[in-house]
């Protein structure tokens, strides 16, 4: 077991590690620079959108996307980050203890 | 974070920061409680799985690790998927690279806190205010508070091995996406961005039922390859 977690957490280490060592003058290059600027934003709602819909392999829609909905509202008004998490939270936790959503 | 419009004094912007990275860290912790939890009711050792927190540290691979030899994969298959899963953490390591210009013992320890929250609260800043000052101390700021109460948390997990409630009843799986999307919400800028996150959400939903948990945010990568390469002629 040890070695099954030193092995893939070496791995991890190297990944992240390898991005930051690219040489500069390879990621100025335009169409490196412009998918290392369009890549997080794309892994990053694509991360989002699987944690409000996705329940293994299954699509569902539960106490997350009205959560998700009350957020953005929250962000359209120009509410500071931590009141947008806590809208959400309370949105899905309310929502659920009434059982009106998974 | 969201009104950037006004100009805001260094100590305003760094108070802010500040108080967003611990909330991000402690919502990601109260995960981290069900890792712990997870890691000793699938055999590993207390020390295992608080190890796997510290030198892993990228929640996701953790996750798929723990659950493939839960259940009953061989250690190559959990090597496998967390490696697969870690991927995406060499796509933010790039984007990061340039903003945090970090060498020697402080690039590898930048590299260890290159996650999720770390680059979204980084890049959710603007790059060009305070010389990006703000850019540096949203991914430190971030990457600290998520490493110490992610690791505090899988210790009290593994510890209790029972969670101290779902999270989900407290609707922190619905605040960590919030938290997330109100990351990337202010690095929407152009058209192009647009597209790109639309793209995004559609392939993931799509292949979420074909694909492994995990694999349909790589999957969604391949729109910023698309877009980025029809770009190459316009500069950055």
């Amino acid at each position: 077991m040890w070695t099954t977690i030193l092995i893939a957490s070496g791995a991890c280490f190297v990944l992240k590690w390898l991005g930051g060592v690219i040489p500069r003058e390879w990621l100025e290059k335009p169409v490196v620079g412009h998918i290392t600027k369009l890549l997080p934003i794309a892994l990053l709602v694509a991360l989002v959108t699987v944690q409000t819909f996705a329940h293994g392999k299954s699509l569902t829609i539960d106490a997350r996307v009205p959560a998700l909905g009350a957020s953005m509202v929250a962000l359209k008004l120009k509410a500071p980050f931590i009141v947008v998490v806590v809208v959400a939270a309370f949105t899905a936790a309310v929502l659920r203890h009434f059982g009106l959503f998974n | 974070m969201t009104a950037q419009s006004a100009p805001e004094s260094w100590e305003h912007t760094r108070r802010v920061i500040v108080r967003n990275a611990l909330s991000i860290g402690l919502a990601v912790a109260t995960y981290g409680v069900s890792f712990g939890a997870l890691g000793t009711t699938s055999g590993l050792t207390v020390a295992q799985t608080c190890a796997l927190s510290i030198l892993m540290f990228t929640g996701g691979s953790q996750f798929a690790l723990v659950s493939t030899i839960a259940a009953g994969g061989t250690g190559m298959a959990g090597i496998a998927a967390a490696t697969l899963l870690g991927t995406r953490n060499a796509a933010y390591a790039m984007r990061l690279g340039p903003i945090l210009n970090s060498t020697g013992f402080s690039k590898i320890v930048a590299s260890q806190l290159t996650i999720d929250e770390s680059t979204a609260m980084a890049l959710a800043q603007d790059e060009t205010t305070f010389e990006g000052r703000a850019s540096r101390l949203g991914f430190w700021a971030t990457g600290l508070s998520v490493f110490v109460l992610w690791n505090l948390a899988t210790l009290l997990g593994a510890l209790a091995a029972t969670t101290i409630g779902d999270p989900k009843t407290f609707g922190l799986d619905a605040a960590i996406a919030a938290g997330l999307f109100a990351l990337v919400w202010p690095q929407i800028k152009t058209k192009t961005h647009v597209i790109v996150a639309c793209g995004a959400a559609l392939i993931a939903l799509a292949t979420t039922p074909i694909l492994s948990p995990g694999l349909p945010v790589l999957a969604a990568s391949i729109i910023a390859f698309v877009f980025g390469y029809a770009q190459r002629n316009e500069p950055t």
